[in-house]
């Protein structure tokens, strides 16, 4: 298997999904050694928009031919947009995984955000990670 | 005697094939002190002797052959053509397990889509299953998409006193480990839509409706239209239970607002058995689909580009969701759904309408005739497809005693047991394409006789 | 000639002409009862067919389903043995088919009396004090078990018990049932031997306090091991203040070998699908009733039929149930084969079904061991085992290659794959005991063919089933882009 692909731009959390700051709102997916173990997807549920959410949250869930997994908030906040084309074309998860986002959570504040990021894996951290699982 | 295929020959080659001395010697892990119970067990019968025995039994029932029935209440006595039972008796069908293997179980596959199409296409929905064990735990299993659907946060449950009474007992069992608010089974049961109305609230998750109703009575697809808009108002979903014999004929839920449809498959091709097996119809929007319980098949293609049939959407179920699955379901009612099927194909279009009529006609002959009686009285104060309620001089159990014993006629059913408030002395009765005009006046001169008898 | 079974089945729709007619139904000289025409519908497109071409139609699927009667189905956790034909005849009897359920009960007298005595009889052959046969199939029996638990529990002053134990290598109804009855799964994991592990159910004990409500166990379990510490499990269980949920679909391994209540288990269900020989149907209808130990008997769901003092039989609601399951009794035509099946056996034909089931299990573990990896191979095993699909000079072949192929050699329907999900590559195999040993020693023979090609030609496999109705279908396209129906199919062509 080749090496996953990397969104330098992005932290990692443990359940594979990567989240990027953008305009201040966090926007998370799911990582590529994500999709790479997940194999073909098929469908993607996303949360109500509005929806409060805590880290650590089940909100999504991301499902193949044979597996179902839940998708977490890595950061705290509100919902604010999920990205609908993923329920038509489930497949950008694994063509783009760092451009298939799938919600992007309003923090409660940015300090509050820098603090949940920080716990966070780096890019390189995450590949070490993923290596270390065996993935 | 058994299905043992192994001589004692076989036996002895295939110990020494692995090294055991003796059959006893593969259960050295079975605790000892409790190994090889005597079971108190009746003694073994040739198969000559075991159809003696239950033909015995069998012969102990009062069948519906040598007797004549109005009896419905939920489970209904029709002709099933004889191709159904042909078909369902082929072994390629019935000695299969669920076509997990798709390549080999493309006849079962195949017959479900057929199956699933002719469900959607008669209750007016986008999507059916390939069915649930029977029309109370499909609605249950409704009512628990619902509360998916609504994300667990809505806690009351809407239920009309018409539902069938065990359908809404199984509701509520199924439910029982859940905080719920069950409301509406005790409103009055001839007029509860505006006050069912009432009861939608914010936090309601599920409005539960029958329609023809378990006491017959049919609500106009406008006035149901309405409480539906009123369900959607409040981001509830509407379940309507329909059976699907009145669905030859009448509006389809799908088309006055259902979002979920459930029915007891029985009435379409298979027999009463008794009260099982029967299979759960379930039908939903296709928005709603992967929130849902139960096997689907769909369509797809081969390598070669030839259609083919898979089971699908699979991630919804026990087996890969475990404790986060839709329902813990794993088999359907697949032989029931295969009779359901060939039933509608054999009967087809301008069939299944005519038994639906001739039901209806039935009815409304009977119960004109017998409103015409002394002493008795038809309640329903509006249309009713094929039962009504009638209230009688004297207590149902009486009058079934009565009509058993004296005219071969299996009476009504006593709705003292679930509608106190109806009175005494009610009785809901039922017809069919079955029943001629011959049984009809016989049961109206046995009702005539205890009426006078009864000095009305 | 024969007609060629891979040759595509048009659907009923595709056959469907307008104004054809099947079957009609009986009309009879009453007065047209006219219905307002904003009740009825405007349109019922049911397919038109003639019942000529509805008898061939279904007839040519037939032929594309594999089933019992044709073949070896050595389907694991699913005991596809032989269905005896009287089974069929007894269930059609016109006494026991055209009865309704809501019948006066002095009427069907004869359909209490057989399902008392199945009660009786699988009590007996459980070692439980009360049976249940309303539940319908296996999970409709696990959620029954699990209502009860939770419902005596309350009872007994002990509602906040909300945890149930789960080997990690059980079937996924018992946690998705857990989660159904409004309690939470927590799992155990399994030991070397295949066993639940006793450090991790301990652990487990000791974490949650006050919280356990009970273990589900399978046992035989989905290894096709004995559970050698079953009945330390169920004391460390009771000692924890839980009960014990068995769950049945591995009885035909110990039949007359083992009541499970002797062990302590306090509630399991019945597959009477599975072992006691009633036709899966392609998927149900099954019966799943439910034995319980006394204290747990007056939370059944009921109505259950009784004896009475007079002799007659009469339904009773049991003081403390938690309710109705289904509607009506249950599935009787279910429970009239069982019955009959029961009967042809009895006590010691019943003992030799189990044995012979497990002697054909570790022969044909015996000898497919040689060739594949089995991880527990080094135990005796119950009714099943499990091996693995994964050859070590053939690292691009996996469990589906394996079970496709099996389709093109024809003799046997493939073993379940990828479950239990603790073996990668599970292969699991369950014989049963009404095949011969040739049928077995060929299953053999094929299995090494098959490893044979994996080294030699892995495309042939990859491309497997050659010989089939279909080839591999796109189950990705299906489930992204879902036709359910017919009509869903035309909207699609636009």
């Amino acid at each position: 298997m080749s090496k996953p692909k990397l969104d330098p731009n992005a932290k990692y959390a443990k359940s594979h999904e990567w989240v990027r700051v953008e305009d201040g709102l966090a926007v998370v997916g799911i990582s590529d050694a994500a999709q790479e173990m997940l194999s073909d997807v098929v469908f993607v549920d996303l949360p109500e928009v509005g929806e409060e959410v805590e880290a650590g949250d089940a909100v999504a869930v991301v499902e193949s031919v044979k597996a179902a997994e839940d998708v977490y908030a890595p950061v705290s906040g509100t919902i604010v947009a999920v990205n609908t084309a993923l329920e038509d074309t489930p497949e950008q998860v694994n063509d783009d995984p760092y451009d298939a986002w799938f919600f992007k959570i309003r923090p409660v504040s940015q300090e509050e955000l820098q603090k949940e990021l920080d716990a966070l894996m780096s890019p390189e951290e995450y590949a070490e990670y993923v290596e270390q699982e065996g993935h | 005697m058994t299905f043992v295929v192994n001589t004692d020959a076989d036996r002895a080659e295939m110990l020494a094939a692995i090294g055991v001395q003796q059959i006893e010697d593969l259960f050295h892990d079975v605790p000892a002190a409790h190994r090889f119970p005597q079971l108190d067990l009746p003694p073994a019968l040739t198969e000559a002797e075991v159809l003696a025995d239950l033909r015995a039994m069998a012969d102990r029932n009062a069948d519906l052959e040598g007797n004549v029935s109005f009896l419905g209440a939920g489970a209904y006595h029709h002709f099933i053509p004889t191709l159904v039972d042909f078909v369902i008796s082929r072994s390629e069908f019935y000695t299969s397990y669920t076509p997990y293997q798709p390549e080999v179980s493309q006849g079962t596959l195949q017959a479900l889509f057929e199956y699933q199409t002719m469900i959607a296409t008669l209750s007016g929905m986008e999507v059916s299953n390939a069915s649930h064990y029977d029309g109370a735990t499909s609605t249950a299993e409704g009512v628990i998409m619902a509360l998916h659907l609504t994300r667990h946060k809505r806690t009351r449950i809407v239920m009309a006193p018409t539902v069938h009474p065990q359908y809404r007992a199984v509701v509520r069992t199924y439910l029982q480990g859940y905080d719920l608010e069950f409301v509406g089974e005790d409103l009055p049961p001839f007029d509860y839509l505006d006050a069912l109305t009432e009861l939608i609230d914010d936090n309601t998750a599920c409005v539960v409706v029958q329609n023809p109703d378990f006491l017959g009575a049919i609500q106009s697809p406008a006035r149901l239209q309405e409480l539906a808009d009123a369900v959607h108002a409040h981001k509830a979903l509407f379940l309507v239970v329909a059976n699907p014999i009145s669905l030859g004929l009448l509006t389809p839920p799908g088309e006055y607002g259902a979002d979920i449809y459930a029915g007891e498959g029985q009435a379409t091709g298979n027999a009463l058995n008794f009260g099982g097996p029967y299979l759960g119809l379930f039908a939903c929007r296709m928005a709603h689909v992967r929130k849902s319980a139960g096997r689907i098949v769909g369509e797809t293609v081969d390598v070669e580009g030839k259609r083919g049939f898979v089971l699908t959407l699979v991630a919804r179920e026990q087996f890969i969701r475990r404790e986060k699955a839709s329902s813990n379901i794993c088999t359907n009612q697949n032989l029931n759904a295969l009779a359901c099927a060939v039933y509608l194909t054999a009967l087809g279009k301008q069939g299944l309408r005519q038994v639906a009529q001739s039901c209806t006609d039935n009815a409304h002959y009977l119960a004109s005739r017998i409103q015409e009686l002394p002493g008795y009285e038809v309640l329903n104060p509006g249309h009713f497809f094929h039962e009504f309620v009638v209230r009688c001089p004297e207590p149902v159990s009486a009058i079934n005693d009565y009509l058993l014993h004296e005219k071969n006629i299996v009476g009504g059913y006593d709705l003292g047991q679930d509608y106190p408030e109806l009175g005494d002395n009610v009785m809901l009765l039922c017809t069919t394409e079955l029943n001629t005009p011959e049984q009809m006046d016989r049961l109206v001169e046995g009702l005539r006789e205890r009426s006078e008898a009864h000095g009305a | 000639m024969a007609l060629n079974i891979n040759r595509p089945e048009p659907t009923l729709f595709e056959k469907s002409r307008p104004g054809r007619r099947g079957v009609r139904p009986p009309v009879y000289d009453v007065p047209r009862a006219d219905l307002p025409q904003e009740f009825l519908r405007q349109d019922l497109p049911l397919p038109e067919l003639a019942e000529r071409d509805v008898v061939s139609h279904y007839v040519r699927l037939s032929r594309k389903n594999y089933g019992v009667d044709l073949g070896f189905y050595p389907l694991g956790s699913c005991t596809m043995k032989y269905n005896p034909k009287v089974n069929e005849v007894a269930a059609r009897m016109r006494g026991f088919v055209d009865i309704h359920p809501l019948q006066p009960v002095e009427t069907v007298q004869g359909a209490l009396e057989l399902m008392v005595r199945l009660q009786e009889m699988l009590a007996e052959i459980s070692g439980f004090q009360s049976v249940t046969l309303q539940p319908s199939a296996g999970a409709h029996g696990e959620l029954t078990g699990v209502l009860v638990i939770r419902k005596y529990l309350q009872d007994i002053g002990e509602g906040q018990r909300d945890i149930i134990l789960i080997p990690d290598s059980a079937h996924g109804t018992n946690p998705a049932t857990t989660s159904m009855a409004g309690l939470k799964a927590v799992e155990i994991q399994s030991d070397e031997d295949g066993n639940a592990d006793l450090r991790s159910l301990q652990a487990v004990l000791d974490k949650y306090p006050g919280r356990i409500a009970g273990l589900m166990i399978t046992n035989p379990n989905t290894l096709g091991l004995f559970e050698a510490h079953i009945q330390e499990i169920c004391q460390m269980i009771h000692d924890a203040g839980g009960l014990v949920y068995g769950d049945g679909a591995n009885l035909n391994a110990i039949m007359g070998i083992l009541r499970p209540a002797d062990v302590g288990i306090d509630i399991m269900h019945f597959n009477l699908h599975k072992t006691f020989s009633t036709p899966h149907g392609g998927g149900g209808p099954g019966a799943g009733p439910v034995g319980c130990v006394e204290k747990l008997a007056p939370y059944l769901p009921g109505p259950i039929p009784q004896r009475q003092e007079d002799g007659s039989l009469d339904w009773a609601m049991p003081a403390k149930s938690i309710g109705r399951i289904r509607s009506f009794w249950g599935n009787f035509g279910v429970l009239v084969r069982a019955y009959t099946y029961i009967r042809m056996h009895g006590a010691e034909g019943l003992r030799e079904v189990s044995e012979n089931a497990v002697l054909n299990a570790n022969y044909l573990m015996h000898h497919v061991k040689r060739t594949y990896p089995v991880p527990y191979g080094h135990r005796t095993c119950m009714h099943e085992f499990v091996a693995q699909g994964k050859l070590p000079d053939a690292p691009d072949v996996h469990a589906l290659d394996i079970a496709k192929r099996l389709i093109d050699l024809d003799n046997a329907h493939p073993p379940t794959i990828y479950f239990p999900l603790i073996v990668p590559e599970a292969l699991m195999i369950e014989p049963t005991e009404t095949e011969s040993k040739e049928t077995l020693d060929q299953f053999v023979a094929d299995l090494e063919q098959i490893a044979q090609e994996a080294r030699t030609d892995p495309e042939l496999l990859h491309e497997a089933p050659h010989n089939a109705p279909v080839r591999r279908l796109d189950e990705v396209q299906a489930a992204r882009r879902p036709i359910l129906s017919y009509i869903m199919e035309l909207q699609q062509q636009g």
